[in-house]
């Protein structure tokens, strides 16, 4: 082992570690709120925007996300309305087409998710929310989408480390995020397994803490589900050890 | 400059690329089918592993999902890649050869197709396996089936059953995933795409084509998936 060279590999890639998740931070974000959107033009009953979201899911699903990373960053060039539009500054930047092809690539996945979790809201608490009154948008602030958070919450934790993986592809538009920089060193020095191993353990990393954020954020929205804590139960004098 | 029309590219003359595609989109095929089935062997070997081997096995292929799954593709192609060229140049070298041999990128991308879905298609068989009925298990047992029998005549095949939704998602993921394959330099869709899109200045159109043929391939596939299912339930009642 050649202590050396993986520790200088190491450094080299750390810094790279900022790129990757602002990749994935910004286009889960964004996407999150455009898987939202998708979800509830599904669920609105009103058939164009039904119609649409089905349409967009089946071709953001169905079509590889290299494809569709390439058909923004070098396609959209190609026309001259949009190279000469307010957007071209922004467009013809990689690090912007990435993240572009990354949420709506995110939002088909993510929004059969939170429809998934939608639907799974038991009427009953809807009924009694509107037994109190609450009007349409506060039964929904209140009632369906916290409930529907929790119920998609796993799954949607599925999708933030797919996530995380497929900013991988924004290297092969030059972005050096953590796989771009492992790929010019392994094309520089050849020594592949050494870079593997590094470049591995780190998306490991970012992934397993993403796990455990998720694992929090679930035991956060679920106190029901809690053990009650120990001091809470009430005890007979005597009983205590 | 004299660009040719969007149906232009579209035909089968001398300036059609339909014919160039259609080759691609063929060779995708051929990756994502060689991928999947090295993916269904792992996968077989690993479930074993995790069901009824020992802690050793059990560990490692415990090791293998996590670090697969927790991974980008790419970089596992990036590995066989420059790694796989080393290694070969490495053997050259000792058998005298000069130079940089590389490594067949169709051989790279499929391998790496296969180590990636194998960690997925080991799980997909795991959950399968614990779904088949302890009783059909037991009954093979009381009829006097030795192991062997008993997994080809009951096991297998109950299995199959309930891993085949599971596989036919991992299949549709191995598919779009086969385009990553087009970084080796394999004349498959995406690069074929690639190289139209270069020499005709019209990237928009080909990457355009090149989805709607992945469409169309996934979409061919989810209608024999369902063909499949349909065929080894036959016999099941539906609720």
């Amino acid at each position: 082992m050649d202590w050396n060279f993986l520790s200088e590999t190491f450094v080299s890639l750390i810094a790279a570690i900022p790129l990757t998740l602002s990749l994935a931070g910004l286009s889960i974000l964004f996407g999150a709120a455009l898987a939202l959107a998708l979800a509830m033009a599904r669920l609105s009953g009103v058939a164009v925007l039904d119609w649409f979201a089905r349409f967009y899911v089946f071709m953001f699903r169905g079509t590889p996300l290299l494809v569709q990373i390439f058909l923004i960053y070098y396609g959209l060039g190609q026309f001259p309305a949009i190279r000469h539009s307010i957007l071209w500054p922004i467009l013809r930047q990689p690090y912007w087409c990435a993240v572009l092809a990354l949420t709506l690539n995110t939002a088909a996945y993510a929004s059969e998710i939170i429809r998934g979790g939608l639907l799974s809201v038991p009427h009953g608490q809807v009924e009694a929310a509107r037994a109190c009154g609450m009007g349409r948008f506060m039964q929904f602030r209140r009632i369906i989408l916290p409930l529907a958070i929790r119920q998609a919450l796993p799954g949607y934790g599925n999708e933030m480390i797919s996530m995380v993986k497929a900013t991988s592809l924004a290297s092969i538009i030059t972005l050096m995020e953590v796989t771009g920089v492992a790929a010019k060193i392994i094309s520089e020095t050849y020594r592949a397994i050494e870079v593997f191993v590094v470049a591995g353990a780190i998306y490991l990393a970012i992934n397993f803490v993403l796990t455990r954020l998720v694992q929090l954020l679930e035991y956060w929205l679920s106190p029901h589900l809690r053990e009650p804590r120990p001091f809470l139960i009430p005890t007979t004098e005597g009983d205590a050890p | 400059m004299n660009q040719p029309r969007f149906f232009d590219i579209l035909s089968f003359g001398p300036d059609g690329w339909a014919k160039a595609l259609l080759a691609g989109a063929w060779m995708t095929i051929l990756i994502a089918i060689t991928g999947y089935a090295i993916g269904i062997v792992i996968g077989g070997f690993g479930s074993w592993a995790k069901v009824s081997g020992g802690s050793a096995t059990r560990i490692a292929a415990d090791t293998y999902t996590t670090v697969l799954r927790g991974i980008p593709d790419l970089l596992v192609i990036y590995l066989l890649y420059f790694g796989g060229s080393t290694a070969v140049t490495a053997i050259g070298r000792l058998f005298g050869a000069e130079g940089f041999v590389g490594f067949p990128g169709f051989l790279a991308g499929s391998l790496a197709v296969g180590i990636t879905s194998g960690a997925q298609q080991t799980e997909v068989f795991r959950g399968a396996f614990k779904a088949v009925h302890r009783g059909e298990i037991e009954a093979a047992i009381a009829c006097g089936m030795s192991r062997w029998l008993r997994f080809r005549r009951i096991v297998a095949p109950l299995t199959l059953r309930h891993a085949l939704p599971g596989l036919g998602n991992v299949w549709q993921v191995v598919l779009k995933e086969s385009a990553l394959v087009s970084i080796t330099g394999v004349a498959e869709l995406l690069r074929q795409a690639q190289v139209g899109a270069g020499s005709t200045g019209l990237p928009f159109d080909f990457y355009l084509i090149a989805g709607l043929l992945y469409l169309a391939i996934s979409t061919m596939s989810g209608v024999l998936m369902r063909q499949a299912e349909r065929y080894f339930n036959r016999g099941v009642r539906r609720a």
